[in-house]
């Protein structure tokens, strides 16, 4: 494999980790604070009181001011399947491709149509109509996740398919096993719903600056009434949702499972690691194995969590390498072989057919059916086993660090939510600043879902159909690296921008003119009582 | 009803869809053309604010046909998204480069405390209006005069080591950016001059826009000004690239195999008379669109002359890839180049894509009414105080 150029998958790996995560920087607050909005603006449409209205607007345009920016980080994540990944486009297009185009058919002009009525259509269309636009933007954005998270999902879990050898490519045979796709469904929701929550601390952690600096209190207080109940109902979906995930991973992707736990030798009764710190890496074994330094653990709790059995057997990381014959699972080195075999005999029938001799092609064919599903491993012929297992360190801790921050922000939005209806959250200092603190948390957090999703199944592009030294395409790699500083230095000069523009406007905070009409609104009320 | 059709009327079915979106996304280049005009139209702050405001709640349709065209594309003739994206990939970078810069510009340019300053989103707004255009109009110029790639899906079975298991290469270093140098058969002529069509197109699209939809006679009153000289250098790039279209050799496609034929894309107009039409008709409107602004003082120009920036646009696609024809052809091996049929999706596929295809109308219908709806008044600086948001 001399003429694989190493360089140019890492970077263009890192290319599209780089355009995703700052993507995904600014789209699960998109897709969360639509509905808050959305909330919030039927209230003001069901009550008439002017100050849902203010409320509305005000996170309105904190939403436009990131709204705006997702979408210029999105375009090239949709461009860099062609221009990164071409053999993949190829290879998969004809599935991949299609949720592409329906979520622009479906999703993306929803979206931009009616986000024009939400920004400017307050004086212009009626109150209803204003209304609809603005759950039609929600509705919009989150089914562009779902077509998104559903080409991702099929990624990781190839369904729905047939080879088609003489186009050397994959041929979907059933959209709807595409798009319910057991995988493909809890993602979608795992994945909408930590934007819900993400966008609920955003909006419960400004409203918390904003009681901490005792100002705009009525308008935060009702803020945080509806992002906390929104968050906290979204925060059970979550947990539902990220538990069906660990099950169907350890099904369907089982050295992504047993990477996220540091798991190298199998086990029944496995334990769960609850707090851990991974030590130094002893190299020179089959594979590389990483110790802990310390860690705490659940008893029997990882083999119920995966298989829900606390007696079940969970494949360590050195049985899927080398195999596992009481437990039948077959080692890398066999189903290296058995994918070499299917690439050759891919590659003999085409040659057969070629040359008219249909008889030779049909076996070929039937050696390269029986051997397909290793597809992918045949690329590692003579390669370091090493290769094949992906970065434990990151997938460990970005596991460890999401499940922990996830149940922080259920705590927080219980409290929260407590000490709301209790009418006594602008006395709670801590719980404030707590909320506050938490808004960082809520990105890294939602970060580290993409990477233990990313990272922990690499190298595969195509859960064993095709790795991404497949995958590339044939470009130089001074071309990506050329690009991948381009983008970092744009994408960041973009991510200050907006810090600093949504600063500003959070400092300004919402309408005052209104707040003075409001408090002379209630002056006039409890006068009336 | 679609899964009953043969696989080539699918592969043409969504040829027009992709070509009907190609020509889509012409049409609202008027936001391009219009981002270039801020400093020549807008001669106080006010002005330039007023430009910015009437672009900036069209501008997200514009993005959208984009990615969605790309989608398409990529659903329909997954070969072609391959090979043109993973190998003109410089084109495509600056193309791209240049649309990342546009989406945050509106939002970011009028508010305060926004890092860059004001100055700099409007010279990113200029940024995506030129480069935008000229390089999306050259890239598909290269339809008809053709690129250096080859293509060989057996590369991917290519596990001895020699080289990368790559099915379409690049076999040009510049990657797509020789497209606007290429002498070979003056080929960069022909490319510079659509890209050239298009930016001047989308300008006279955005002049039109302005005087439709803007209440600011100073601003309408220089857009008038301007209209002459952008209409006639459009005519100048576009009739030197349609004559010489006629003239050129194209890539015929006869039992699979890929020929140079002299005047292909003359014979194409001429043995499908319906797009000729179609060209013919696109044109008089686009001019019909000028001449009534120019002459009648007409402000509905606008709407004569998109729906005939669409039939042009479109009848070039359908050029391109209809009638044996090879739309994305390659000069390096003839036998590389792409047709609707060998660089399509699967029937399935297809059948599935055309049922959602039938949501088009649907989109198209509510795009139209909220337009409607939100520009029942023009658009004015009283109006842009008022509001909350603006750009």
């Amino acid at each position: 494999m001399q003429g694989i150029d190493f360089t140019l998958v890492d970077w263009s790996r890192a290319q599209f980790a780089l355009t995703a995560m700052y993507h995904w920087i600014f789209v699960p607050l998109t897709l969360g604070i639509t509905f808050i909005i959305a909330i919030m603006e039927s209230i003001y449409v069901k009550t008439g009181n002017p100050e849902w209205k203010r409320i509305t607007k005000f996170w309105t345009n904190v939403f436009a001011i990131n709204f705006a920016i997702g979408v210029a980080t999105g375009i090239i994540l949709e461009f860099e399947f062609g221009t990164n990944w071409s053999n993949y486009s190829w290879f998969v297009g004809d599935i991949f491709g299609a949720p592409l185009a329906i979520e622009g058919i479906m999703a993306f002009f929803l979206e931009s149509t009616f986000i024009a009525v939400m920004f400017f259509g307050w004086d212009k269309v009626s109150k209803r109509f204003h209304l609809l636009s603005t759950w039609l933007v929600a509705i919009g954005s989150n089914l562009s996740a779902l077509w998104i998270l559903v080409a991702n999902g099929w990624m990781q879990f190839p369904t729905g398919m047939q080879f088609n050898p003489d186009t050397v490519r994959n041929e979907m045979s059933d959209f709807w096993a595409i798009l319910f796709s057991p995988v493909a469904v809890n993602k979608f929701v795992h994945t909408v719903t930590s934007g819900y929550v993400l966008a609920s601390i955003f909006v419960i952690g400004i409203s918390a600056w904003y009681l901490l600096k005792k100002r705009d209190v009525l308008f935060a207080k009702r803020s945080i009434m509806v992002a906390a109940t929104f968050g906290l109902l979204s925060s059970g979906y979550l947990i539902i949702t990220g538990d069906e995930s660990a099950r169907s991973m350890a099904k369907y992707q089982p050295m992504k499972f047993a990477a996220m736990e540091g798991l190298y030798d199998g086990v029944q009764n496995a334990p769960l690691v609850a707090v851990g710190f991974l030590g130094q890496t002893k190299k020179g074994g089959t594979p590389d194995e990483i110790d802990f330094a310390f860690k705490l653990e659940i008893p029997d709790m990882l083999s119920y969590m995966a298989f829900l059995d606390a007696n079940a057997f969970v494949p360590g990381i050195k049985d899927l390498v080398n195999g596992n014959k009481k437990h039948g699972i077959i080692s890398y080195h066999e189903k290296i072989r058995l994918g070499r075999m299917a690439i050759e005999s891919l590659a003999a029938y085409k040659k057969a057919k070629d040359a008219g001799k249909i008889e030779e092609a049909k076996l070929f064919l039937k050696s390269f059916r029986e051997n397909f599903k290793y597809f992918g491993y045949g690329y590692y012929y003579g390669k370091n086993l090493n290769t094949l297992v992906p970065n434990v360190r990151f997938s460990f801790y970005s596991f460890h660090i999401m499940v922990i921050l996830g149940g922080h922000f259920a705590l927080l939005f219980l409290l929260v939510l407590y000490f709301t209806f209790n009418d006594k959250i602008e006395k709670m200092k801590w719980l404030l600043w707590s909320a506050l603190l938490t808004m960082p948390l809520a990105y890294v957090a939602s970060e580290a879902g993409w990477v233990i999703a990313e990272v922990g199944r690499q190298p595969w592009v195509i859960q064993d159909l095709m790795p991404n030294i497949a995958a590339v395409s044939q470009i130089d790699a001074s071309s990506v690296q050329t690009t991948f500083f381009l983008f970092l230095f744009v994408f960041t000069a973009l991510l200050i921008a907006e810090v600093k523009i949504m600063l500003t406007q959070i400092k300004k905070g919402p309408s005052p003119i209104i707040e003075n009409q409001l408090q002379n609104q209630i002056k006039e009320e409890n006068k009336n009582v | 009803m679609f899964e009953n059709l043969p696989h080539i009327e699918l592969q043409q079915y969504w040829w027009i869809i992709v070509s009907l979106l190609g020509a889509a996304l012409v049409f609202l280049m008027f936001v391009q053309g219009g981002q270039t005009l801020i400093y020549k139209l807008g001669k106080t702050e006010d002005e330039r604010t007023l430009i910015v405001n009437a672009l900036g709640r069209k501008w997200e349709l514009t993005f959208t046909t984009l990615v969605t065209f790309g989608g398409a594309f990529f659903a329909s003739f997954p070969l072609f998204y391959s090979t043109s994206f993973g190998g003109a990939y410089w084109v495509w970078m600056i193309i791209l480069f240049a649309f990342i810069i546009q989406a945050v510009s509106y939002e970011y340019r009028s508010k305060p405390n926004n890092f860059l300053g004001k100055k700099t989103y409007e010279v990113f707004l200029f940024i995506n209006g030129a480069i935008g255009t000229i390089l999306i109009g050259a890239a598909v110029s290269t339809f008809f005069t053709g690129s250096q790639f080859s293509v060989d899906k057996m590369n991917l079975l290519n596990i001895s080591g020699d080289k990368m298991p790559i099915i379409s290469s690049w076999e040009n270093p510049f990657h797509g950016l020789e497209a606007i140098w290429t002498i070979e058969k003056l080929a960069f002529l022909q490319n510079l001059a659509l890209g050239f069509s298009v930016f001047f197109l989308a300008r006279v699209s955005g002049i039109l826009f302005f005087i439709n939809y803007i209440d600011n006679q100073s601003i309408v009153g220089r857009a008038k000004k301007t209209l002459k000289i952008n209409s006639i250098l459009f005519l100048v790039f576009f009739l030197f690239f349609l004559i010489r279209l006629m003239f050129m050799d194209g890539f015929a496609v006869t039992d699979g195999k890929v020929s140079i034929e002299a005047n292909k894309y003359l014979h194409n107009l001429l043995e499908m008379p319906a797009i000729l039409l179609l060209l013919l008709s696109g044109v008089i409107l686009v001019l019909m669109g000028i001449y009534k602004t120019m002459f009648k003082n007409s402000s509905k120009g606008f709407w004569i002359t998109s729906p005939g920036t669409v039939l042009t646009v479109f009848s070039l696609f359908l050029l391109a890839g209809f009638n044996n024809t090879a739309y994305y052809p390659s000069t390096f091996d003839l036998q590389s180049s792409l047709t609707i049929q060998n660089s399509s999706s699967s029937h399935y596929t297809l059948t599935a894509m055309s049922y959602v295809s039938i949501l088009v109308p649907f989109v198209v219908a509510y795009i139209w009414y909220v337009w409607k709806s939100m520009t029942k008044e023009k658009i004015s600086m009283k109006e842009i105080e008022n509001q909350e948001h603006k750009y």
